[in-house]
């Protein structure tokens, strides 16, 4: 077991405290993109043997923080140390050469290729087949993984898969061992031999850095958690000291923010979605028998983290997919069988996440970016012939009232930046005057300022009578818009509560097993 | 070593210069074949590229050009559109022969009696051949998701198997003493498709494709179904976002360029080819794909790379009776042409590097 050792080496900062058990260090580990500060001064250390855990909410920035450990990214400020050593590795090759290993949540294998061919791939100067299946053999019976290295990766599940890779880490003797959402394809059975295999490397010295969202896992089986935040370092504490909702009060920040209704007075029902149940999509989530209203003036907040059946449920708000008879009604008349054109023309219209080729063409100009849904509400077409001085006309007006920073109208929406081709896919919407408004990820990708003018434009267009749902996965930004809140979770909403009042635990709750939190918390 | 690497934006000059490098590459590697070949190849060059408009022939050849052009046009203005979203109708050989057959057809049931409606009605008649045999693989495509490429691609040898049988069977001319074929529409006024001003070679079918090219030019930028097929092929989420449905979207496409072929069979049936033989397809319908590539699915473009491939037709033509050429030569031509445009387009999406090897 990792419990125990050296746990307190790292967290002393009175300058005397680094000991040899200290293996890892970062100290301000800064890191911008356009519009986002992925990394702001990250510091915290991991000890040689020990299991430590990088907890965060999704775009809290811990993928960039391993990646940047890894040699994937380089940092804009910040230094790192691995072993005493200063570690800035140029590329993975240096990184692994430094003794850093990285298991990365989506493999990187050949299907049609061998164990051994696979990890021979990886190798910067590969031993003699023979050899190499040899060493293979060894480490998978020396860690309790069992692989052949003879089998071809199309005939491995999931956790067979993973060993593969871990082994061909192993091979490379690392020091420091990443683990990105290692349990996230893996069955509850194949979890308890990964962690059995972590324990025995953090047993011989090995540290192992763990990414996970699931919190008993987290509780279980790690030493130290390291908490991030909006790319910020909240805390670093021993997971074991607290609740699962407490770490989750640290994930999402404590802080309750009160919801501003001035102004807002909700009416009479605009949009009700009954029995909405989807096919089951080759990949994605099939929506269950997902239901709610949404009366005039009041936003509806959907949380859950992507991929438990968000994108199907704006689709079939859009009206990329239709349903059966009586699902989607808005003011009372029926819109299920109808496409994406004839909802808009009775009001309900809608934005999804994917900016770039989903809600805009990348390739086309705003103007013409402005024709894709604003056609028909908007007047730029008579009879079928499109009347380009009106489309720019709208799309000047977008620019102007939504503050797109932009040379004009004629530029392709794909050379904006993430933060305002999103302005301008909401302003085109709200602009348009809906009855009903559904967005998803509203301000996803988006730097602060703008998400807050986002948000702000949500709140005046439910203020002027509108039904808003915004489904997001940004807790935050739910509970500072929502008037009522539900949990969209493996294709199953939640019944929606009022927001005013709501705990972080009571969302926790709500949010279910999408954060692991069910089971820790029944178990807290 | 070189390589490629992607550009962030195509200069606009790029997208214009990319199929005139392609033309004289084209010009310069076809020449070097014919050197290989024991022939002079600036002879041979501007056998096929000069003479047939301002050599000592060219009273005879010049006509041929728009002859030529006018199937090629106005087959490749309906594929541009379908090229532009996505869906690749690669039988429009096909489209053209059912075309020619359903237009003769009319012609030949109406057979001996005179109207002005005859002339009509086959157009309509090939129009429809070639839409129906256009939306088979449409409708494959949209009920079991076979591609449209294999579908329409096999059409093309069931057409051409189709135009034997009518030659040697149903349509086998009374008085044509046993040979195959049907009888010679140019002979029979109400059907006939003449050069309507003498020694230009314009026919109904230039007519139609100069239509074509305004038509598909109105449809693909000011009207609104246009622009959601240009949607459909930038970024098909989007699409069906604004509203398209996939599946009307592939009818249409394979619909529309199946007519717009199935008339230019009609037109070449009725007109310069003048009956339906167990060799009626040409190859236009294939060729015609390289001229929407070349002409950048543009009109104006497929009306600069229609004229373009139908001066190397008859250059090849020319090539062959004056210097002894080969018959392959056109082909040849025609191959290299898409080859090095191909090629080319690349350049407008990469720029080349010389990068020191690691």
């Amino acid at each position: 077991m990792c419990n125990g050792r050296n746990r307190l080496t790292c967290q002393k900062h009175d300058g005397d405290g680094v000991t040899t058990a200290e293996l890892f260090r970062a100290e301000g580990l800064s890191k911008t993109y356009p519009g986002v500060r992925a990394n702001d001064d990250v510091s915290f250390c991991v000890a040689a043997g020990e299991i430590h855990a990088l907890l965060g909410e999704n775009g809290a920035g811990k993928s960039t923080l391993v990646k940047t450990i890894y040699g994937l990214i380089r940092p804009d400020a910040g230094q790192m140390r691995l072993g005493g050593a200063p570690h800035a590795p140029a590329d993975p090759h240096a990184a692994r050469a430094a003794g850093v290993g990285m298991v990365f949540q989506h493999f990187s294998l050949f299907d049609a290729l061998t164990v051994a061919e696979n990890i021979a791939l990886g190798m910067d100067a590969p031993p003699r087949r023979a050899d190499l299946s040899r060493r293979i053999a060894q480490v998978s019976a020396a860690y309790g993984l069992p692989l052949n290295p003879a089998r071809r990766i199309e005939s491995l599940s999931a956790g067979e898969r993973q060993r593969v890779e871990i082994v061909r880490c192993l091979l490379g003797n690392p020091r420091l061992l990443i683990m990105d959402e290692p349990t996230s394809v893996l069955t509850p059975q194949e979890a308890e031999i990964l962690f059995a295999t972590l324990r025995q490397l953090a047993a011989q010295g090995t540290a192992i850095l763990y990414i996970s969202h699931k919190l008993d896992e987290i509780r279980t089986h790690c030493d130290r958690a390291t908490i991030l935040r909006q790319g910020r370092v909240v805390s670093t504490v021993n997971p074991r000291d607290h609740s699962a909702r407490e770490l989750a009060a640290m994930m999402v920040g404590a802080e309750m923010r009160l919801v501003d209704r001035s102004g807002r007075q909700a009416g009479e029902v605009v949009l009700t979605v009954a029995g909405l149940t989807s096919a089951p999509a080759s990949e994605g989530t099939s929506l269950q028998d997902v239901g709610f209203q949404v009366r005039s003036g009041e936003i509806l907040g959907i949380g859950g983290v992507a991929g438990n059946g968000q994108e199907e449920l704006i689709a079939a708000l859009s009206g990329e997919t239709t349903g059966r008879p009586g699902t989607v009604m808005l003011d009372g008349g029926d819109l299920s069988a109808q496409g994406p054109e004839p909802r808009r023309r009775a009001g309900l219209l809608a934005a999804p996440e994917d900016r770039l080729g989903h809600a805009a063409v990348p390739e086309m100009s705003l103007t013409e970016n402005a024709i894709l849904t604003g056609a028909t509400r908007q007047q730029l077409q008579k009879r079928g012939v499109i009347d380009h001085r009106a489309a720019r006309c709208f799309a000047e007006t977008i620019i102007a009232d939504f503050d797109v920073r932009t040379p004009g109208p004629a530029t392709a929406a794909g050379a904006l930046s993430g933060g305002n081709l999103q302005k301008f896919v909401i302003g085109r919407e709200i602009l348009q005057n809906p009855r009903a408004l559904v967005v998803n990820q509203p301000t996803w990708g988006v730097d602060a300022g703008a998400a807050a003018a986002i948000r702000q434009a949500l709140l005046d267009l439910a203020g002027r009578g509108a039904a808003v749902v915004v489904i997001s996965q940004d807790l935050d930004e739910l509970l500072e818009l929502s008037d009522r809140f539900a949990a969209l979770n493996n294709g199953r909403l939640s019944a929606p509560v009022a927001t005013e009042g709501l705990t972080l635990e009571q969302i926790g709750l709500m949010l279910g097993g999408a954060h692991g939190m069910e089971v820790a918390h029944v178990a807290a | 070593m070189l390589q490629l690497e992607p550009r962030a934006a195509t200069p606009w000059w790029l997208a214009i210069a990319s199929p005139l490098m392609a033309v004289v590459a084209t010009m310069v590697a076809g020449g070097a074949l014919f050197a290989l070949m024991g022939f002079d190849p600036v002879a041979s060059i501007r056998t096929i590229f000069w003479d047939p408009l301002f050599g000592p022939a060219s009273g005879y050849s010049r006509p041929q050009l728009l002859v030529k052009a006018g199937p090629l046009i106005l087959i490749a203005s309906g594929l541009a559109i379908g090229f532009r979203a996505g869906i690749w109708n690669i039988g429009a050989e096909g489209q053209y022969i059912i075309g020619g057959i359903c237009g003769a057809a009319v012609a030949l049931a109406a057979y001996p009696a005179e109207g002005a409606w005859i002339f009509p009605a086959m157009v309509l008649a090939g129009a429809a051949g070639g839409w129906a045999w256009g939306m088979i693989p449409a409708t494959l495509r949209n009920w079991t998701g076979a591609s449209e490429i294999l579908v329409s691609l096999m059409l093309v040898y069931v057409a051409q198997r189709v135009a034997a049988w009518m030659a040697f069977g149903p349509m086998r001319s009374p008085e044509g003493f046993g040979m195959p074929g049907s009888r010679n529409l140019q002979h029979y006024p109400s059907a006939a498709n003449p050069e309507l001003a003498a020694g230009t070679g314009a026919h109904w079918g230039v007519i139609a494709a100069g239509l074509a090219v305004l038509a598909t030019w109105f449809l693909m930028s000011r009207h609104i179904r246009g622009f959601r097929i240009r949607v459909a092929g930038m970024a098909p989420r989007a699409a069906r976002f604004a509203g398209v449905r996939p599946e009307t979207l592939v009818a249409f496409c394979l619909g529309l360029s199946g007519a717009l072929a199935g008339m230019a069979g009609l037109f070449e049936v009725s007109g310069p080819g003048g009956q339906i033989t167990d060799s009626f397809g040409s190859g236009y319908g294939f060729t015609a794909i390289i001229v929407a590539f070349l002409g950048r699915l543009h009109p104006l473009g497929i009306l600069l790379a229609g004229l373009l491939l139908a001066l190397t037709y008859i250059g090849g033509e020319l090539a062959q009776l004056m210097l002894q050429l080969p018959a392959a030569t056109v082909q040849v031509f025609q191959g290299m042409l898409l080859f090095f445009l191909l090629g080319f387009d690349t350049l407008t999406r990469y720029r080349l590097r010389w990068r020191a090897a690691k």
